[in-house]
């Protein structure tokens, strides 16, 4: 493999995977503080804002909820959101800062959207510098690109306390922990990524489209925007809906090799943090980094793999005297769909951490991919959304694998399963298996019956294997709220608008309300005491119990078809 | 039921102080900041004749088709190629037939403008790119193309070449990203529009 991957690619993957884990202490203790109400150096700045907030919306900040009450309170947040969203988008000619005209949305993109925002997916369906108004993406997007990750914070602090609370009647307030989630997490690092994208190039404008005079006399229209303060919490919030149709292959959202690495910093940033923050709340460190370890032995190897499948390039262009060999003055590999500044290894690292995240975005162009790079995000995707994962979703995803390798050792040692001390019981086998089990079946469901009808094929764009794939991944990416594409797939169609729609609901509330009932159950629990027959779950040996698990349910649930998709594009490329 | 309605005023409430908060005060104070330190980047990195009439962004490329121009990536956007308005990928799978058709379409116009030319032609010259905007392309393809503007100019291939190495982007910092030319900035040069 390492003839695939040049010296500077590994040097670039090391350099990002330090920065990233350096940042996991200091920022996940921060974090925990927020979450235990404690003070911090924010809170001067930000007390008075918050405290503001509650007087106005009539809140107690000391009232513990149910996990029911906490549920409810999710949904009805989730929904008022939706609402306004939609009203934003189908009425967006009648509001203001429209200076390029955009009539409103139709209603079944409306719908598409509105969901894929309010459920911290992004998948777009849109092109945004053609559809969308500055309006719309500002007070519609950019607001629920800072409270979807905030509500997966919430969730999450609330499976956390359930962990660490005893016989307790509550798991937190919805309210306190959405609102210190947006106003201590997500605003201060949105606005300090913001300020350090736009000095690089990122735009921040709400001007009309700029019409340049190009150098062979042909006009170009340049699309503008308040683009760097979407970017900062599309990239942090695990949100990834670009301002631009391609993203952050577009030089205004991304512009330098220093604005994609930071971006790409930006999107594992705060999931791989939460692992401290949870290992800080249950009061035994070990047990986050053990988890942190499990998620990095998985994504390490899969970003590797595709790296040096991008790198190997396309077989097709050796007999037509293409020169893809990486060397001091070009990088080389299957640069269909990739940017020049950011060549292969950024483009598969950005490709495999935006999967691996529910993040979303792209830097590069998913379809254009080889099979086997192709493969790597897919995977990803597929394993739940739960290696770092979304932003609070992750974490709450990943425990909910915990719980069960936590159940199988227990059968296998024939030993009541427990977890920090909680006993892991019927109910929470129960939910954690809705939690696990849903989203398959809205992928392979979604994606049998979009091959089988008339509206779902018309989609497809690229013949062969590969068509199947834009149809898989579009299926998996929606459920799994991640949001990137196989963008040949034309799903701007009231079938798959609909279709994904439904998808992106099911899959983030099919998981969030069993985790709620898991954290509810939990908390209500006594602790035992550890004794000589608990396993202990910080362990190399827990830590590989757990990655088989991930492993096994990814791939044995979504074998055949992976099989039919990428494995067969593969095997039909290399065939010549 | 008791809880929804308990629910609804923190719910609407929030909702309207945040979407104040995050979609509008934010923005703007972004706006404000970046105006005032980064005013040229906040506009898009245009470039200007004397006359003040907009060339083009430095970050955006441009459509280059005649010999005398350093040659970009292949755009996929539509109706016309580097169209900044609608950014598009070409999506091509790699089996995907149109792709070879794409790639050999570009290699027959290449031969044609520089028929001496016998080099491996870098991948990068004959695939379109993410954004359909790549401002970049790697030193390789524009050293690949340094001989044909030289000609349709009447310069010496070294003249094009220093040129080139004028308006070469090293890794930032060493490490991060890959060497790359801005077309733009390089056919600028070439017609003595740029120092």
């Amino acid at each position: 493999m390492s003839q695939f991957i040049t010296g500077n690619s590994w040097l670039q993957l090391a350099l990002y995977m330090a920065v990233l884990l350096a940042c996991v202490v200091p920022l996940g203790g921060y974090m925990a503080k927020v979450f235990q109400g404690e003070k911090t150096f924010m809170s001067p700045v930000l007390g008075w804002l918050e405290n503001g907030f509650y007087a106005l919306s009539g809140i107690d900040r000391d009232k513990d909820m149910s996990w029911k009450d906490y549920a409810i309170a999710t949904l009805v947040f989730s929904a008022i959101s939706f609402v306004l969203l939609y009203a934003v988008l189908v009425f967006q000619n009648l509001l203001p800062l429209n200076p390029q005209k955009l009539p409103g949305l139709t209603p079944d993109l409306s719908f598409n959207t509105a969901v894929s925002f309010v459920t911290n997916t992004n998948w777009q369906s849109y092109v945004g510098e053609a559809v969308m108004s500055y309006f719309s993406q500002m007070v519609g997007l950019t607001v629920q690109n800072f409270v979807t990750p905030a509500v997966g914070l919430a969730v999450m602090i609330a499976l956390i306390r359930g962990l660490s609370r005893k016989s307790a009647s509550g798991i937190g307030n919805f309210w306190v922990d959405m609102v210190r989630a947006n106003l201590y997490v997500l605003l201060p690092l949105s606005l300090v990524f913001a300020v350090i994208l736009g000095s690089q190039g990122v735009i921040q404008n709400f001007g009309t489209y700029v019409t340049a005079h190009g150098l062979q006399g042909a006009d170009q229209t340049l699309a503008m925007g308040p683009v760097a303060s979407q970017e900062a919490i599309k990239m942090l919030g695990t949100n990834g809906g670009g301002f631009f149709n391609t993203n952050s292959a577009h030089p205004f959202e991304n512009p330098t090799p220093l604005t994609n690495f930071l971006e790409m910093l930006a999107i594992l940033l705060i999931p791989a943090a939460t692992c401290h923050t949870f290992g800080v709340m249950v009061k035994d460190k070990r047990q986050g980094f053990a988890v942190l370890a499990a998620m990095t032995v998985i994504f390490v190897p899969l970003v590797l793999l595709c790296v040096s499948a991008e790198q190997s390039g396309n077989p097709h262009f050796n007999a037509l005297h293409v020169d893809q060999v990486a060397s001091q003055l070009q990088a080389g590999g299957n640069m269909e769909g990739k940017e020049t500044r950011f060549g292969i290894a950024n483009s598969a690292l950005w490709a495999s951490a935006t999967t691996a995240a529910s993040n979303g975005s792209v830097n590069a162009m998913h379809d254009s991919f080889t099979p086997m790079g192709g493969f790597v995000p897919l995977l990803l995707m597929k394993f739940g959304e739960v290696i770092y994962g979304g932003v609070g979703s992750g974490l709450y995803g990943m425990l909910i694998f915990v719980i069960l390798s936590v159940f199988i050792a227990g059968l296998m040692v024939g030993r009541t399963p427990e977890y920090l001390g909680k006993k892991i019981q019927a109910f929470e086998i129960k939910m954690a298996s809705v939690a696990m089990l849903a989203p398959c079946v809205f992928v392979l469901i979604g994606t049998a019956v979009a091959v089988m009808c008339k509206d779902g094929q018309a989609g497809i764009y690229n013949p062969g294997a590969q068509g199947f794939s834009e149809v898989l991944y579009a299926f998996t990416s929606a459920t799994n709220n991640n949001g990137s594409a196989f963008a040949g797939l034309s799903a701007n169609t009231p079938f798959y608008n609909t279709a994904l729609g439904l998808c992106m609901l099911f899959g983030r509330f099919f998981i969030i309300i069993p985790v709620l009932a898991i954290a509810g159950s939990l908390a209500a629990k006594k602790t035992v005491p550890v004794s000589a027959g608990t396993l202990p779950t910080h362990t190399p040996l827990f830590i590989a119990v757990l990655v088989g698990v991930i492993l096994i349910v990814g791939v044995l649930t979504y074998a055949p078809t992976l099989a039919l998709g990428p494995v067969v594009e593969h095997f039909n490329m290399i065939k010549g | 039921m008791k809880t929804l309605v308990s629910n609804l005023r923190p719910a609407l409430t929030l909702t309207v102080l945040l979407t104040l908060l995050l979609g509008v005060g934010y923005p703007l104070l972004t706006t404000g900041i970046l105006h005032f330190g980064f005013p040229s980047q906040a506009e898009g990195s245009l470039i200007r004749d004397e006359s003040g009439r907009v060339i083009g962004s430095r970050l955006i490329g441009q459509n280059f088709d005649q010999p005398r121009y350093v040659w970009g990536r292949l755009s996929a956007t539509g109706p016309a190629p580097y169209n900044a308005g609608a950014s598009s990928g070409s999506n091509f799978g790699v089996n995907n037939p149109a792709l070879m058709d794409a790639v050999k379409a570009r290699i027959a116009v290449l031969k044609a403008a520089d028929p001496d030319n016998i080099a491996p032609v870098p991948v990068d010259l004959v695939t379109a790119s993410g954004s359909g905007l790549d401002p970049d392309i790697t030193p390789a393809a524009a050293l690949y193309q340094a001989h044909r503007v030289a000609k349709a100019r009447g310069m010496t291939d070294d003249q094009v070449k220093a040129l080139i190495r004028k308006s070469s982007y090293n890794r930032t910092f060493n490490i991060l990203g890959e060497p790359r030319v801005n077309v733009l900035e390089l056919n600028l040069r070439l017609d003595g529009k740029l120092k």
